[in-house]
């Protein structure tokens, strides 16, 4: 299966990393070998096979609806590469 | 004996008569860490803070500690301080441990070596110019090196075991479910455990006993008792059941793999013998999905990965990209500039396989086939009580010699992933070196939630040996 | 020559006291991110864990709502960046969702129809974003409050059909108690699909999906123009574009959507954070019994139990709480239509400008049947009554104390009435003529005289005959030739 520096590109896109030419045409290559060994697992029969999304077999686990206290609004910020008036700040988003 | 060479156990018996305090512990393990730190790195950060008054532990970087930098050895979490702690962290706090150092590893547990560390790569206490293994390679070599008594690290792929067994000490990797997940940055959800790293399988006992237990903050956590493992350990193994994967021991039908490597076989042999000298019964099985493993689970990890690094986009925390001309450029430059090559490999590997059109094909096909993986293993349990065999094909490599090949990488991982795919727990213990001095290590796997079985039979063979006794020469 | 086929999705918020997947309170308007917890902010290590009532209050709408609730379900990854989505992934239920296969039944001038809702699902809801000028601020006090998304076919036929389904809608979710359903207060929120067709086939044109309409009027003011938008650009031989529009109320127009010009690749898998649902068919059934009366079946009970009109019924089911509070009135007084008439009349004039509800506004059936029982028995007129009614709205005072108190009784006293009305009749000898002329208006204004010199106390009826009586009899006594 070719994975072309284009195709890469629209992953990248949809990861949002802005890859440079370089590395479009590295990553071109290696997913493509990768891919290429994973695609190892159409040899195998799995039809009746169900997957398995959860290996411990839980079910129905809640909590319940009572109050735990939030973080305080310093905490909550106190990481934040920029704020406002109490919010986080980010570049204007248009819509 | 100096006090940083010792085990907890023996630590923890000196401190109950009395014979030393909790600062002399400490104290030794810092002279140790000034003496050989330089040439090992294996932490990213050393605490050098006030009032210890507890048994000293060392953190993997990828686990919360409230208030302290926890930055999975990445760019992109540069700086970042939890405002909580991982449950596993407040377990320790709440038995009086002292957490004083957090340990280097690849970033985001992205590796096998610890060369991905976007600080710099650990070195192993036996060799200085071989790696210590990975992703939790800061937590392994720091035991071995006498600059930890004990660690946690987090094992995804066997990112505990492998290091483990490349440092020459015991690492577990816990049944999933069984330590919770609150607190560590995920790598892939249905695969990550935090799990002990130890001088002896005693110690790993007592710290598997600490960090366990059902946590209310983690649906995937398991709500069943924590036995005492210490009821494991002096036991014989005589006429347990011990089976030995054929598919460990033969070529693998991949051009880039060359199988176990021929000296580590040897030593793998003798091990086995003495198993069989302990009475234990010793068996051919077979795994026979063993060979798909790697690809099923460079689906299910990468896929899971993207999804969960997501988050780091330079709006709530982490060094955001600065003169983006809106939104959209803010988070690619922002990754771009954050995440290394292992870590920006993985999110799109990851986001290929489950982009449209390739859900099926890749996704749900790796699922499907991660259930006849652990098919295989429920087989086997039924007629034997644990799996034997080599944690890595080799030993420790040299630094460098595989970080250009990312298969030749995955590869490596052979006989620790089907563990985390099939959700069972495995220790890694010391079984011996290979010519060039490095240790080979011996993984023990059994079902579900019988982590007492591996103690067992772990500690029986350590006791019958000296491999963990061994120490580097540095 | 087109006809118009709409499919709406509305967002519910589930009315729990904690987020869905953390126990940090909901409360509207709190101080920007003071309502936010490692879970819900996507902090790296943090970890859902679902809310217990969530899944209740889901299953109870979605067997309200007549569809099959799953006995197997779970939840997904939702892949996608936006500043709002604090783990750039939303977990929602993707292909095994909460309920499948229901309907609404609505009521468009008087003609009956069956919504059918392909899937009810559960999801958490995103932060707030503010935008200012330069930049945007976020705020992820909403972030991970549980929302129920309700997806209907696409068997929605005009804005007005729109329109009855959402009030329909709001109605039986506001019944269950599951959701306040203020579009004001971003509760509720609704989306419409929608796309024209040639009349009489059966494929289905290319829909715009359109989005920011804050209330039910919004939601068919823009379909009204985003039809004829569409019309204008078939007749025209172009193409509709598939795309996300923006209501805009200030121009009343809708606007392409610049942020999803593209087609979203979401990459849904199975959330390996949260294990699945089981429900068994035991606890299916329990909550389906225990549903309360849905608003359709009430009405249709008031109509048949309480001889109501169904224009009457439809007002007082509108709330529950109002429909409850007409049934223990008529309990206590057998006047059911009076009853009615002043609940839907002045109560709910009251209500209005008061800007309330019944509940909060403390009113006891006992107090309103005892005004009720002072009008029927013609102790007050109804106008009296009306100002009773406030005064026992604003001081909590018995209608019987109020009316002694300022002096309102009905004054129906024979001997007084027609002193009062030999008053009137004096004074206004042009009205008495042309009234006795024929002029029927003429009375009306005196019974008004007489109304207003007694400060309303007359009873308007008696007045009104006794006028009659005493003016005929004037006049037919100059009739029969008296000198």
């Amino acid at each position: 299966m070719a994975i072309s520096r284009d195709d890469v590109a629209k992953v990248a896109h949809l990861a949002r990393i802005d890859l440079d030419e370089e590395e479009l045409k590295l990553f071109s290559k290696q997913l493509e070998s990768i891919v290429e060994f994973i695609d190892k697992l159409k040899e195998l029969d799995v039809s009746g096979i169900l997957p398995t999304s959860h290996v411990l077999g839980l079910t129905n686990v809640v909590r319940p609806d009572i109050a735990r206290d939030s973080l305080p609004g310093e905490a909550v910020l106190s990481n934040a590469p920029a704020s406002s008036k109490g919010h986080f700040l980010v570049p204007k988003v248009i819509e | 004996m100096k006090l940083w060479e010792l085990t907890a156990h023996e630590l923890l018996k000196k401190l109950a008569h009395q014979e030393i305090s909790q600062e002399e512990i400490l104290s030794s393990l810092s002279k140790r860490i000034e003496e050989v730190e330089p040439k090992i790195k294996a932490f990213v950060r050393i605490e050098k803070s006030k009032g210890f008054n507890g048994l000293p532990i060392a953190i993997k970087d990828n686990i919360c500690i409230q208030g302290q930098p926890t930055t999975c050895a990445s760019r992109i979490l540069e700086d970042f301080k939890p405002p909580y702690d991982a449950t596993v962290i407040r377990k320790l706090k709440d038995a009086g441990f002292t957490i004083y150092g957090t340990t280097n590893m690849d970033e985001f547990a992205f590796g096998s070596s610890c060369e991905n560390s976007c600080y710099y790569p650990t070195r192993n206490p036996w060799n200085p110019e071989y790696v210590p293994g990975g992703s939790s390679g800061g937590s392994a070599a720091s035991v071995a090196s006498g600059e930890a008594i004990w660690a946690l690290g987090s094992d995804t792929g066997g990112s505990i075991r492998q290091p483990a067994s490349f440092c020459g000490i015991t690492g577990l990797k816990p049944t999933y479910g069984r330590v919770s997940r609150y607190g560590l940055i995920a790598f892939a959800s249905s695969l990550d455990q935090i799990g002990p790293f130890a001088r002896d399988v005693e110690d790993c006992c007592l710290l598997l006993k600490v960090i366990a237990g059902h946590d209310q903050y983690d649906s995937t956590s398991a709500n069943l008792p924590v036995p005492d493992y210490r009821q494991s350990l002096g036991k014989d193994i005589k006429g347990i059941r011990i089976g030995i994967p054929k598919e460990y021991f033969s070529l693998v039908k991949d051009s880039r793999f060359e199988g176990i490597d021929k000296e580590v076989k040897i030593v793998m042999e003798e091990a086995i013998a003495q198993l069989k000298r302990l009475g234990a019964n010793v068996q051919e099985v077979s795994l026979p999905h063993t060979e798909y493993a790697v690809s099923v689970y460079y689906i299910l990890a990468t896929a899971e990965a993207s999804s969960n690094l997501a988050r780091f986009d330079g709006v709530q925390y982490g060094p955001r990209a600065r003169g983006a001309a809106n939104l959209i450029e803010m988070y690619k430059r922002t990754r771009q500039a954050g995440f290394g090559h292992e870590a920006k490999r993985r999110i799109m590997l990851g986001t290929y396989v489950l982009s449209h059109g390739y859900y099926e094909a890749y996704y749900l096909r790796a699922l499907k086939v991660r259930t006849l993986i652990a098919n295989d293993f429920a087989g086997i349990f039924k007629d034997f009580d644990c799996i034997v065999g080599p944690t890595s094909p080799t030993a420790a490599f040299r630094l460098g010699e595989k970080i250009q090949d990312p298969l030749a990488m995955y590869l490596s991982d052979i006989y620790t992933i089907s563990v985390n795919l099939a959700g069972i727990p495995a220790i890694s213990i010391p079984c011996g070196f290979n010519k060039a001095g490095l240790p080979v290590g011996l993984q023990i796997i059994t079902k579900s939630f019988d982590e007492e079985m591996l103690f067992r039979v772990a500690h029986c063979y350590e006791q019958a040996t000296l491999w963990h006794k061994m120490r580097p020469p540095i | 020559m087109y006809e118009t086929v709409i499919g709406l999705e509305v967002h519910a918020q589930l009315k729990t006291k904690t987020k869905a997947f953390c126990g940090c309170l909901i409360e509207f308007a709190a101080p920007a991110n003071s309502r936010s917890c490692p879970v819900c902010l996507g902090f790296p290590g943090s970890l859902p864990v679902l809310n217990e009532k969530v899944l209740g209050l889901g299953m109870r709408t979605a067997l309200a709502l007549n569809c099959t609730v799953q006995k197997f379900t779970k939840f997904d990854r939702k892949n996608y960046f936006y500043p709002d989505l604090p783990k750039n992934y939303q977990i929602s239920q993707y292909d095994l969702p909460l309920a499948l296969g229901g309907f609404l039944e609505i009521e468009v001038q008087q003609v009956k129809k069956r919504i059918a809702i392909r899937r009810v699902h559960l999801e958490e809801d995103a932060g707030k974003l503010i935008h200012e000028e330069d930049a945007s601020l976020v705020d992820y006090n909403r972030a991970g409050v549980p929302l129920l998304e309700i997806v209907s076919e696409p068997e929605i036929y005009s804005p007005l059909e729109a329109y009855e389904y959402l009030t329909a809608l709001k109605a039986i979710l506001r019944y269950l108690e599951v959701c306040d359903c203020d579009m004001e207060k971003g509760s509720l929120r609704c989306d419409a699909n929608i796309s024209l067709r040639k009349q009489g086939t059966k494929t289905l044109g290319t829909k715009a999906e359109l989005k920011n309409m804050n209330s039910f009027k919004a939601v068919r003011d823009a379909l009204s123009y985003e039809i004829k938008r569409q019309k204008e650009v078939l007749e025209a031989g172009d193409a509709v574009l598939q795309q996300t529009r923006l209501w805009d109320a200030l121009t009343f127009k809708t606007y392409p959507m610049r942020s999803k010009e593209e087609a979203m690749d979401y990459r849904y898998f199975p959330e390996p954070d949260l294990p699945p649902f089981v429900l068994s068919g035991k606890e299916i059934t329990t909550i389906q019994e225990g549903l309360p009366e849905l608003p359709s079946a009430l009405k249709q009970r008031l109509i048949s139990q309480y001889e109501l009109s169904s224009y009457d019924a439809a007002v007082l089911t509108n709330e529950k709480a109002l429909a409850n509070f007409f049934e223990a009135c008529a309990g206590l007084y057998p006047k059911a239509k009076a009853i009615c008439n002043w609940i839907i009349g002045p109560l709910n004039y009251e209500l209005n400008s008061r800007n309330t509800s019944i509940a909060a506004l403390n009113l006891q059936p006992e107090s309103l049947v005892s005004l009720i029982k002072l009008i029927e028995g013609q102790r007050v007129s109804n106008l009296a009554a009306k100002d009773i009614l406030t005064q026992m709205l604003n001081t909590g005072k018995s209608a019987d104390e109020l009316m002694k108190e300022n002096d309102l009784a009905q004054v129906s006293d024979t001997q007084v009435l027609d002193e009062l009305i030999g008053k009137i009749i004096a004074d206004n000898p042009k009205s008495v003529g042309s009234y006795n002329s024929g002029k029927a208006n003429a009375l009306m204004f005196l019974v008004g005289q007489a109304m207003r010199l007694s400060k309303g106390k007359a009873n308007p009826k008696l007045v009104q005959e006794m006028l009659k009586k005493k003016i005929e009899h004037i006049f037919g006594s100059f009739k029969e030739g008296n000198p």
